[in-house]
């Protein structure tokens, strides 16, 4: 059995920026050499609200952007939308506040051995882990079209240096105010055809997961998606972010999103099954 | 100053340190060895296991609640049989010592577990988790009614034979803990895990419905320490002879010392290791702190300590001095 969470170290780390984004918050985080540990698709669990704070659970962020070049070593970008209790205390920390951490957590994207087309698709913040993965990719020789889409324009998230890895970015928002009217999972279907794509690499909504996944079914394109479930842990010991899993034998396992994935296969995702009661069904 | 005995025993079972993994808050033990070394702790107790692997519930599974939380897992697990073949030989070859925590959903399921664990070498006790529906009784919870409770003791203790101890965790919803607690070491249990998680609910105000798929979870982390101090110290006053392993809540080794000055002989930490995986670590180091600090030169000094009466105040400063 591999080691789980190999590479993963809790630590303090320094906070070298704070700048808000939107609605979103870019928090620049120095972690040293654990920078070179960090793949895209990790994430990292962030203890929130001070020593004394009643909430106890730590807060789990997609690594957005890792880089290993800063003047101190390594840093670490998270773009944080500050809705709940946790994150708005974490889009608080100013530079130089102090923050605990652990890191990196979790399966990575897998990126091909091989120039292939890739499809990038996210859904409001969903996208910033998207942009490091496209310059994995980019410089793996991988052509890197994109995909945005949210409610609205102050929900995308689509930074200028971001785009330099990306050969095309079309924008969905679902009132109009950015890009297209409609929605990011539209075009799919057409897409995959006409640009002859390979795999799809997919951060946002469960509902957008879903989507995708169903208009790939039939199709041969390989579906990697990150997936969100409420997690207690982060590192696989509390079982409460499960997904339903489709076995080889055709049975089910409830697979840890924070171990098993965030990445995970698409295809053998029982999106159907989220949510339901399956004691009857083993 | 000469290192203090951290050491306890729990029925015939002799640990090094006072400090076990709660069952359900350390899977298998196996995600928790990459942050420390399984063998530093005095013990890993595992996740309860049934006879059959289990799906669990559906999500959601958890809800954060001030300085605490709630979770609806439902006992997903392997089932004992892939358990015992591949998590207990892991946990022995790291050189833990193990706990096997059992539940079951009839009397006779927590036989048929005590039968193939009595059959595995190397476990240092059994852990039986009463806090399950029981369903040849309309769902009632075993724990909570005396007489199921000491069947199901009663049955496991008969299947093991008098070797390995048994350690019964109780569940603190209940009218009458101490003579639930009586009627469980009368049955054959040697000691008693204190406490389980405290039935609770959220409601999601944006739903307007409870906002775990269980509907009810159990609630776990320092919010509910307080309850578990209290019923620590209830249950020794009235067996102080019976080893008590304490949780609720434990995050520091303050909170580890008081649960030992209730009365238990050791504690274990399970919602802590969600937010810190070396919290363990932390809590031993800094409860053998505590104890030096406190001029026990050992852990056994400090069992029931808040019990002494005041007519052996100075006998006791006087021992623990020495």
């Amino acid at each position: 059995m591999p080691l789980i969470n190999k590479s993963a170290r809790a630590m303090i780390a320094g906070v070298v920026s704070n700048k808000r984004v939107g609605q979103y918050h870019q928090l620049l985080l120095n972690i040293g050499d654990l920078a070179e540990r960090c793949k895209p698709g990790n994430f990292v669990a962030i203890k929130v609200g001070g020593p004394d704070s009643k909430m106890i659970l730590r807060r789990a962020f997609a690594i957005s952007r890792i880089s290993t070049t800063g003047a101190t070593g390594g840093n670490m970008e998270l773009i944080i939308a500050p809705f709940g209790q946790g994150s708005s205390w974490l889009c608080s920390q100013e530079e130089g506040a102090q923050i605990d951490l652990i890191a990196p957590l979790g399966s990575a994207f897998g990126i091909p051995t091989e120039p292939v087309q890739v499809l990038l698709i996210g859904g409001g913040y969903g996208s910033a882990p998207l942009f490091g993965l496209a310059q994995v990719l980019y410089d793996r020789g991988c052509r890197v079209d994109m995909l945005l889409g949210a409610s609205t324009a102050s929900k995308i998230y689509a930074p200028m240096e971001g785009k330099r890895a990306v050969n095309s970015l079309r924008i969905y928002t679902e009132d109009g105010t950015m890009g297209q009217l409609g929605k990011v999972t539209d075009p799919i279907g057409e897409l995959i055809k006409d640009l002859n794509v390979g795999v799809i690499y997919s951060c946002g909504p469960m509902g957008m997961l879903s989507a995708i996944s169903s208009i790939l079914e039939g199709t041969d394109v390989i579906h990697q998606c990150s997936v969100e479930e409420s997690m207690a842990c982060g590192i696989g010991i509390c079982m409460t972010c499960v997904l339903p899993v489709h076995n080889p034998d055709g049975s089910i396992s409830m697979l840890r999103s924070c171990i098993d994935g965030p990445v995970m296969d698409g295809a053998t995702v029982a999106w159907s099954l989220v949510g339901k009661n399956l004691a009857a069904s083993k | 100053m000469s290192a203090i005995d951290f050491s306890t025993t729990i029925g015939n079972s002799w640990f090094p340190a006072p400090t076990f993994t709660a069952s359900g808050c350390a899977s298998s033990g196996r995600e928790l060895a990459q942050f420390f070394a399984l063998k530093d702790i005095g013990g890993v107790v595992t996740k309860s296991v049934m006879t059959k692997a289990r799906l669990g519930r559906p999500t959601p599974r958890m809800a954060e609640t001030p300085s605490g939380m709630l979770n609806s897992i439902g006992l997903q697990g392997p089932g004992i049989d892939a358990f015992l073949e591949k998590d207990v030989p892991y946990l022995l070859e790291q050189r833990a010592r193990v706990i096997v925590s059992i539940a079951g959903e009839t009397i006779e399921e927590y036989s048929t577990l005590a039968r193939k664990i009595r059959s595995v070498p190397g476990i240092s006790a059994v852990e039986v988790n009463i806090s399950c529906p029981n369903l040849e009784n309309r769902g009632l919870v075993f724990a909570c009614d005396p007489d199921a409770s000491r069947r199901v003791i009663d049955g496991v203790r008969r299947t093991l034979g008098g070797e390995l101890p048994i350690i019964a965790k109780l569940s603190p919803d209940v009218t009458d803990l101490v003579s639930i607690s009586r009627g469980v070491i009368d049955a054959g249990a040697d000691a008693l895990a204190l406490i389980n998680t405290v039935l609770g609910m959220v409601i999601d105000l944006d739903t307007g419905r409870p906002h775990l798929a269980g509907k009810t979870g159990g609630l776990s982390g320092p919010a509910i320490r307080p309850i578990a101090v209290r019923a620590i110290y209830q249950v020794h006053q009235a067996l102080p002879k019976i080893p008590i392993i304490g949780m609720g809540g434990v995050a520091t080794g303050k909170d580890a010392l008081e649960m030992i000055y209730a009365g238990a002989s050791g504690v274990a930490i399970g919602t802590a290791n969600f937010s810190n995986p070396t919290s363990i670590i932390s809590i031993q180091n800094e409860l053998k702190d505590l104890l030096s600090a406190k001029s026990f030169n050992s852990l056994r000094a400090a069992i029931g300590y808040a019990h002494r009466s005041d007519n052996n105040e100075n006998n006791e400063d006087d021992e623990n001095n020495g």
